[in-house]
């Protein structure tokens, strides 16, 4: 069964992708469509089967599909495995990837190269299982990678545009530099096991092999790669200009695969990391400090899907709270439930963006919420899950990792946490009023109409914003955490009275409610677009100056080196020795090429010679006397 | 009659050809110089047909006059064709061979 869910998207792919080159001008919507989502259909139900399996109590499945390299003792299989953590991961990731496909059969109808998209639709999903279902790191890494590669297939897919490819790009080397250092952490990881096998489980039993240094270089190498994957400060730049690519990407990046791979990544080497607390503590600072970091830039951003963008980073910094706080369960819950409500987001936000023709400044939209009154009511669904706001998703999740923080005595990240909470509530709101509420900036407008396929999945996917919270309701509020009890994953145990989990989510109840209030009296009838007026404004507008920052530290030394490298090293020293090395024969063929000047005359006397010299060599050797 | 002097002549005959092809430069008097390479080559089989008493040589000599005249067609067609496209039929002028401009 793992197999084919894994073996299925790639399948799908490679088959889209040659019906696709065999004629690309040929319109084949249906037999796209059919095939792209109906691989994703098949794979959803077979997950979802193995989730009501596991339920049950069925023990991890692993399947092998064959036997990759052989060498000696070493030997690397292709095999998978689903134990509760993955069959979670899996189980909303086909879900919420196949409303994504479906929605995105209508976003992308009239593009030329929809079979194209939906090939590499296709190539992400399957690569995000592959990392997923992993049984061993290394097949965990080569997910990794693909889906670093179809994120930059997908993020440069409107490669006409010079920008487009810059931010794909971008994305792609940010990636690298992360992945340096996960091929680093699983390298040194591999070499400290000393041949004792490499399958997760096999890791798990003689952890107890590598001493705390070691671990502490391993867990903290891994945490560099889960950076660039899931986009934390300082590898986080890539994740707001991977907006270029098509909505539906977005969506998928952010709700369903690529940036909870890194959160994943963590939640699966939790044995690893329950021995490295300072690890963990380091990982929850910087998660807490993106999700500050990123809610201060989404506050003053006006394009919908960059602010969604910062919105998505700050949520992923929360994850890593839970899972550096070794609550894993949480960040996981967090996981689930960040990917109904930002995939509605997302979709929302490009039902907005179709309907006015490709606008997304905020700031030029306004009071849609008459015209696209199923978009406007699933959007503040959405928000309202973001925001916290109990009993939608995101106020249990967001509730859990708060307590954990709190309860375990780190209270410097839980008042980082809670003031990001209400942040989250006054941007995204700030967004929302803007959208649908306050006053439209041009008098007239035609609204470009909807297709069925990209209104329905927002429904789907507001109910989940709506109720996927109650799987994971906790202790105090009458529920018995299912989510965590589920996943048993070496969780740290917290012990809060029930009253002060109430005051808690109180004051992170309130503080989003005051973030609403403030949005709406600021943004709800008359929206207008921040000015970098004052020093403190134009510094977060232009984001920090990140970005310059990088680009002085890193990009021009590397640019002049390269330049160095391309003129000077390789033109004059290296190819300088070569020519240097053929002068002789150059200056050879240069007598030699007055030989043939085109003259029959010449040609002729060669000719006469030739016949000579020949003639008095063999008079020579037949020793003829004349 | 020994048959030493006509090998004599067909030597000195090709010799010439053979100068004349390298010395001159009118497109004519190379064409003359060829033929008489050929014709000297053709003389060589008559003799020998001649010295071994074998008809075989002639045969083939008589097949090559003809084989000449046709030669001399396409030879001078060849001819006229250059210098109506270049009016003139100086071989050093025809190098688009050569490497050296």
């Amino acid at each position: 069964m793992l197999n084919i869910i894994v073996t299925l998207p790639f399948l799908s792919s490679l088959l889209i992708a040659l019906i696709y080159l065999g004629n690309t001008n040929a319109k084949r919507f249906v037999l796209y469509t059919s095939l792209g989502i109906g691989s994703l259909v098949i794979i959803t139900t077979l997950s979802l089967m193995s989730l009501y399996d596991m339920m049950q109590g069925a023990a991890t499945i692993h399947t092998k599909l064959f036997e990759w390299i052989h060498l000696g003792d070493f030997q690397i299989e292709v095999a998978f495995m689903a134990d509760r953590l993955s069959i979670i991961m899996i189980s909303f990731i086909t879900f919420i990837g196949t409303l994504i496909h479906i929605y995105a059969a209508g976003y992308m109808k009239d593009d030329a190269g929809y079979g194209k998209f939906f090939s590499y639709f296709n190539l992400f999903m399957g690569s995000m299982l592959l990392l997923v279902l992993a049984d061993n790191p290394i097949m965990m890494f080569v997910g990794w990678e693909l889906v670093g590669l179809s994120s930059y297939l997908l993020i440069g897919f409107y490669h006409q545009d010079a920008a487009n490819i810059k931010a794909a790009n971008k994305a792609f080397m940010l990636n690298r530099v992360g992945d340096f250092g996960f091929i680093m952490g699983l390298s040194i990881l591999f070499i400290s096991l000393e041949g004792h096998g490499f399958s997760f489980d096999a890791i798990k039993a003689n952890i107890a092999l590598i001493d705390y240094q070691t671990l502490t270089l391993i867990g903290l190498l891994l945490f560099v790669g889960a950076m660039g994957k899931s986009a934390q400060i300082p590898l986080y730049v890539w994740l707001p200009d991977a907006m270029a690519g098509p909505t539906p990407v977005s969506a998928l990046i952010h709700a369903a695969t690529m940036v909870t791979a890194g959160v994943y990544m963590v939640a699966r080497f939790s044995f690893l990391y329950i021995q490295i607390p300072d690890i963990g503590l380091f990982i929850a600072s910087i998660g807490a400090f993106s999700a500050l970091f990123a809610a201060i830039i989404a506050s003053y951003q006006s394009d919908i899907k960059k602010i969604l963008a910062y919105s998505t980073m700050s949520q992923l910094g929360y994850m890593f709270i839970a899972v550096g706080l070794e609550s894993y369960s949480s960040g996981i819950f967090h996981v689930f439930t960040h990917a109904f409500f930002k995939a509605l987001l997302f979709m929302g936000a490009g039902a907005v963006i179709i309907a006015m023709h490709h606008e997304q400044n905020i700031f030029k939209m306004g009071a849609l919420r008459g015209e696209l009154k199923l978009t406007y009511i699933t959007m503040f669904i959405a928000t309202l899950a973001i925001s916290g706001i109990p009993p939608f998703a995101g106020f249990f999740s967001k509730d859990a990792i708060l307590v954990t923080a709190f309860a375990s005595g780190h209270y410097a990240i839980w008042t980082i946490g809670t003031l990001t909470a209400g942040l989250t509530a006054f941007y995204m709101f700030r967004m929302l009023f803007s959208v649908f509420h306050a006053r439209k900036s041009k008098a007239q407008r035609v609204l470009h109409p909807l297709p069925k396929c990209m209104t329905y999945p927002l429904i789907i996917l507001a109910i989940g914003s709506t109720f996927a919270g109650f799987v994971g309701v906790n202790g105090a509020y009458g529920g018995e955490n299912f989510i965590a009890h589920f996943l048993q994953l070496p969780d740290i145990s917290v012990h809060l009275s029930h009253s002060s989990e109430y005051m808690l989510a109180l004051l992170n109840v309130s503080l989003a409610l005051f973030g609403m209030t403030l949005a709406y009296k600021l943004y709800g009838h008359r929206a207008k677009e921040a000015q970098p007026d004052t020093l403190f404004k134009k510094v977060i507008i232009n984001k920090f100056y990140i970005d310059a920052l990088y680009e002085t530290l890193f990009m021009k030394p590397l640019l002049s080196l390269s330049r160095f490298i391309a003129t000077t090293v390789d033109m004059k020293i290296f190819d300088g020795f070569l020519n240097y090395s053929i002068l002789f024969y150059r200056v050879l063929a240069g007598q030699f090429i007055r030989l043939q000047n085109g003259k029959v005359r010449a040609y002729a006397l060669y000719f006469l010679l030739g016949v000579s010299a020949m003639s008095l060599f063999l008079i020579y050797k037949l020793g003829v006397n004349l | 009659m020994s048959a030493d002097p006509f090998f004599l002549l067909v030597a000195i005959l090709f010799s010439i050809g053979l100068i004349g092809v390298a010395s001159r430069k009118n497109l004519f008097v190379v064409y003359m110089s060829i033929e008489l390479m050929l014709s000297s080559v053709n003389l060589l089989l008559a003799i020998l047909s001649q010295v071994l008493g074998d008809a075989n040589a002639s045969v083939i000599a008589l097949l090559l006059i003809a084989v000449i005249a046709a030669e001399a067609a396409l030879f001078l067609a060849i001819i006229t064709h250059l210098y109506r496209e270049n009016r003139t039929l100086d071989s050093d002028r025809f190098k688009n061979l050569s490497k050296v401009r």
